[in-house]
């Protein structure tokens, strides 16, 4: 048996040593928004955050948190970072698919709230282990600027010039 | 499966020589065009419609009987609470959003004032017209209901407005519409939609109805804010893996690593001791373990002990299946998709031969399905573009009618193309028939990939004859490949054979070229290997090599490739523009470059839409590519949603950059050797460039989008590596070796490299 702390109660699973913490989650407590993609910490659509740092909770045992408070994305939005990045998310409109999204939003949460104004480097760093397949990378980057800068970022690049000659 | 008869003035063309006039007029291509011109006739025509049909009383009763449901579309309750159903699946081409804007632009609501709905599986209401069935797929959605869905907003809101103006007897032109309510300037009289639900449900349909001038548009054509992204934000939008049925356990599954082998049997005695294992199932060609969580099944799954017969593809590799489709290339019966002309008999001739690889589609929403079978009925939750094929499907496999079939479709997290086939959702039917309680199926990531039903690989060879000016007098494509459609819908194969697919964008070229032949010889892959629609289909594959090739022909004439391109549009203004345009913005005649830094070009006229595409790539000496910026013209005609188009094409290129650096599945003993994103990659972050957009403005209808960017994206590449390298890449995905400047350059890379070798933080 163990507790789990996460999104601020206190939640006893039964559940064995080496359960990956996404599984319980999603499996155990029924909190769903945290995905599974790839079961390796190859993709970070599982990532949460374990004591405010971004981890990838597929591999991560349940037997290895100890009290350590957990945060998912049902509850990022209570954090300044967490609130700033979902709402530069809709500005810009990042989303596609949306599945992997959770995890973005996690890792960029977790980037701002120890680094307020990233670099361009220091997003692809925080961000370069979350997979994106419907490929919203350029929008991704604009919302943590945004959410960073508070300033809108011109990210609508289409631009009317001219009407199309006759066919 | 029911295909679409041909709208009165489609007429079928011969297969030989299609009618390039009458496919731009009707905005189609892709799959859509693969259909339609199978030219079927007699069969029911399943195309939706935008007023009451015989099966909306049972659909509308079915979705909480709301007062006034005038079609398949409109659901409105007498509180004036607006439901939109949806005909299409989303799974993140923005549609949902897009088909919301054509209905609210008719039926006068504003976007915060509906709400969505998954249409169930219906056939006769929910039908794509360009398909002929339940289908979201090949770039049609937009196309297809452009007209219907705009008209089915225009039926209700005209009911609503006859039921207004019979209560205040006045004539219903005096009344307007804003966000859900009639007003009669005249008297200052107003009543919300809810309180005309009733009335305006008791009325007969209305006979044609105005659609509003484009110029009144208030919605379509603006960037508007998708409707599905603020609970995908916060993370509580329901994909197909997260639904929770009371009573359901977890299953995860594994099928014989080879193509067509069987189970002989397993050993679990280790599984059955794993605590939370619940059962072992088997199959003819897989196992599963069912547990009260995904840990314990997969646990139970990775502890068994299995026999497989590995049968008679257990000593097939890529190697052989790419040696026996160019022995057919040679050897095989091509089928003319298209000819013009005769090829001269003098002129340079210029040849070239293409490979194209296998591909996974891997959605980041690995397969599963949720399945509840019980004596009466079969239950199923899963996200699928193909809703009715899945009833269809489980009705053969539990024996029950097609109506207790109930399919609750989801949000998909991806599915370009992988959810147009139905086979795990069969898997799931099959392994749910033998237990009484729902389970959830859901495939790990290593199961997706190497059990994807890949897009076919293919070998084309290709030629042109240039004139004294280097001009292309002929040009000649000859396709060999699998056939998706031969499998997929065989009624809707050409007369003579022709998987239309597998020429589009290559029979009919933005240039023009006096004389020429393309021609498909069809190969299929031996028993088991299935060949599946990959994201962008017939023209990711041929745009591919018919724009890296023109490429070929520019350097062989000696002129640049904008040049080149020029001269052959001079009778196509629409992509000339698009081609000026991107050249324009990228700066392609005044930026100087360094050294082993390119800009290559690809041109095309995919789905109906127009795009051209520059590429900025810097190759390393050691063969590295670094995207460093794409800009893309687009003319798509009529945009709905200008953000979604923006982010359909940045996503499509992206998708179609990442396979064209990365991906290419390859077959070992039998069996894909590919298993998760460290083999299969994909692109990341840190490899995007900057991706531009320019729009050229259309009042034409509009074109397809969601494969635009993915089909452009790899001869452009391919045409920029060329540009810094000097080396043509004719396969893909891009091969690094062949892109290393010297031997040199590998040995600085390793003399470079910093001491300690720092550990990558992001691990």
């Amino acid at each position: 048996m163990y507790v789990l702390n996460v999104n601020g109660e206190r939640r006893s699973v039964d559940v064995p040593a080496d359960m990956p913490l996404l599984w319980v989650l999603r499996d155990i407590v029924g909190l769903t928004g945290t995905k599974f993609g790839c079961g390796v910490a190859q993709c970070g659509a599982c990532t949460v955050h374990l004591d405010g740092r971004a981890v990838r909770s597929c591999v991560l045992p349940i037997s290895a948190i100890g009290d350590k408070p957990v945060t998912t994305i049902e509850a990022v939005g209570k954090s300044a970072s967490g609130q700033k990045v979902q709402q530069a998310w809709l500005d810009i409109d990042v989303v596609q698919c949306g599945y992997c999204q959770s995890g973005q939003i996690m890792s960029a949460a977790a980037l701002l709230a120890r680094t307020s104004n990233p670099s361009d480097a220091e997003i692809d760093a925080a961000m370069s282990g979350n997979i994106c397949r419907c490929g919203t990378y350029v929008r991704i980057r604009a919302a943590i600027k945004q959410a960073a800068g508070g300033k809108a970022e011109v990210l609508q690049t289409i631009a009317p010039t001219g009407s199309a000659g006759a066919p | 499966m029911k295909l679409h008869e041909p709208q009165a003035d489609v007429v079928p063309v011969a297969d030989t020589e299609v009618d390039v006039g009458r496919r731009s007029a009707l905005k189609l291509s892709g799959l859509a065009i693969a259909f339609l011109w199978a030219g079927t006739s007699g069969t029911v025509n399943a195309a939706i419609n935008a007023r009451r049909q015989p099966g909306d009383a049972a659909a509308a009763a079915a979705d909480g009987n709301p007062p006034f449901a005038p079609n398949a579309f409109i659901r409105i309750e007498a509180d004036g609470s607006v439901r939109l159903v949806m005909p299409n699946v989303e799974m993140g081409q923005g549609i949902y959003t897009g088909a919301c804007m054509m209905l609210a632009e008719e039926l006068g609501v504003g976007m915060d004032q509906i709400k969505v709905e998954h249409a169930p599986p219906n056939e006769e209401l929910y039908s794509m017209p360009l398909l002929g069935g339940q289908i979201t797929g090949g770039s049609t959605s937009t196309r297809g209901h452009w007209e219907v869905l705009r008209e089915a907003g225009a039926v209700a809101r005209t009911m609503l407005v006859t039921a207004a103006a019979e209560r205040w007897h006045v004539d219903p032109s005096t009344c307007t519409v804003a966000r859900g309510t009639v007003s009669h300037p005249g008297s200052k009289r107003t009543l919300g939609y809810g309180a005309l639900a009733k009335a305006a449900g008791a009325l007969p349909m209305p006979g044609k109805v105005a659609l509003k001038d484009p110029k009144d548009f208030t919605l379509i054509g603006k960037p508007l804010r998708r409707i599905d992204s603020v609970d995908k934000v916060k993370g509580v939008t329901q994909f197909g893996i997260d639904v929770r049925v009371p009573g359901m356990k977890i299953a995860t599954v594994k099928a014989c690593p080879t193509f067509g082998g069987r189970l002989v049997g397993i050993n679990d005695k280790r599984t059955r001791a794993i605590p939370g294992v619940i059962a072992v199932l088997q199959l003819d060609g897989a196992v599963a373990v069912v547990g009260e969580h995904f840990w314990a099944a997969k646990q139970g799954l990775d502890a068994l002990d299995i026999e497989w017969d590995l049968g008679d593809n257990a000593t097939l590799s890529t190697a052989k299946l790419r040696e026996a489709l160019a022995d057919k290339s040679i050897g095989g019966t091509p089928i003319v998709a298209r000819e013009v002309g005769k090829k001269p008999t003098d002129g340079k001739l210029v040849e070239a031969v293409y490979q194209l690889p296998m591909l996974a589609h891997a959605t980041m929403e690995p397969l599963n399905t949720t399945v509840w079978v019980t004596a009466e009925k079969c239950e199923i939750w899963v996200g699928t573009q193909v809703p009715t094929r899945c009833v269809a499907a489980a009705a053969r496999i539990t024996g029950l009618p097609e109506q207790k079939i109930v399919l609750h479709n989801q949000y998909l997290g991806g599915g370009f193309g992988r959810r147009l086939e139905s086979d795990s959702v069969e898997q799931a039917v099959h392994l749910a028939k033998q237990v009484r309680y729902p389970i959830k199926v859901i495939w790990t990531r290593e199961e997706d990939i190497r059990h994807d039903i890949v897009r076919p690989m293919y070998h084309d060879r290709i030629s042109a004859l240039l004139d004294s000016h280097g001009r292309p007098v002929w040009y000649g494509d000859r396709i060999t490949g699998g056939t998706v459609l031969g499998r997929w819908a065989p009624e809707a194969m050409g007369k003579n054979g022709l998987d239309d697919d597998t020429v589009e964008c290559a029979a009919q070229v933005p240039y023009d070229i006096p004389n020429l032949k393309v021609e498909w010889v069809r190969h299929d892959m031996p028993d088991g290997l299935i060949v599946g629609w990959w994201r962008g289909v017939g023209p990711t594959h041929n745009l591919f090599v018919v724009e890296s090739f023109m490429d070929e022909l520019a350097h062989t004439a000696g002129k640049d490739p904008l040049e080149y391109r020029r001269a052959l549009l001079q009778k196509n203004p629409r992509s000339l523009a698009l081609l000026n345009l991107a050249a324009e913005k990228i700066g392609w005649s005044s930026n100087a470059l360094s050294a082993r830094v390119g800009r290559g070009i690809a041109l095309g006229e995919p789905f109906g839409s127009r795009v051209c595409l520059i590429v900025e790539a810097e190759v390393t000496p050691q063969g590295e590519v670094l995207l460093r910026r794409a800009v893309a013209a687009l003319d798509c005609g009529i945009a709905i949603n200008t953000s979604s188009v923006e982010a359909q094409v940045q996503g499509g290129l992206l998708f179609g950059l990442s396979a064209a650096l990365y991906s290419g599945i390859t077959i070992k003993h039998g069996a894909i050797e590919q298993s998760n994103f460290h083999d299969y990659r994909s692109l990341r972050i840190n490899e995007t460039p900057l991706v531009e957009l320019h729009r050229i403005e259309s009042v034409e209808p509009p074109g397809g989008l969601g494969e635009v960017g993915t089909a452009i994206a790899a001869p452009a590449l391919a045409n920029a590596i060329f540009a810094a390298t000097g080396v043509r890449l004719r396969s893909l995905p891009v091969d690094r070796a062949a892109l290393v400047q010297n031997s040199d350059a590998l040995k600085r890379v390793i003399a470079d490299s910093p001491a300690g070798g720092e550990l990558d933080p992001r691990a």
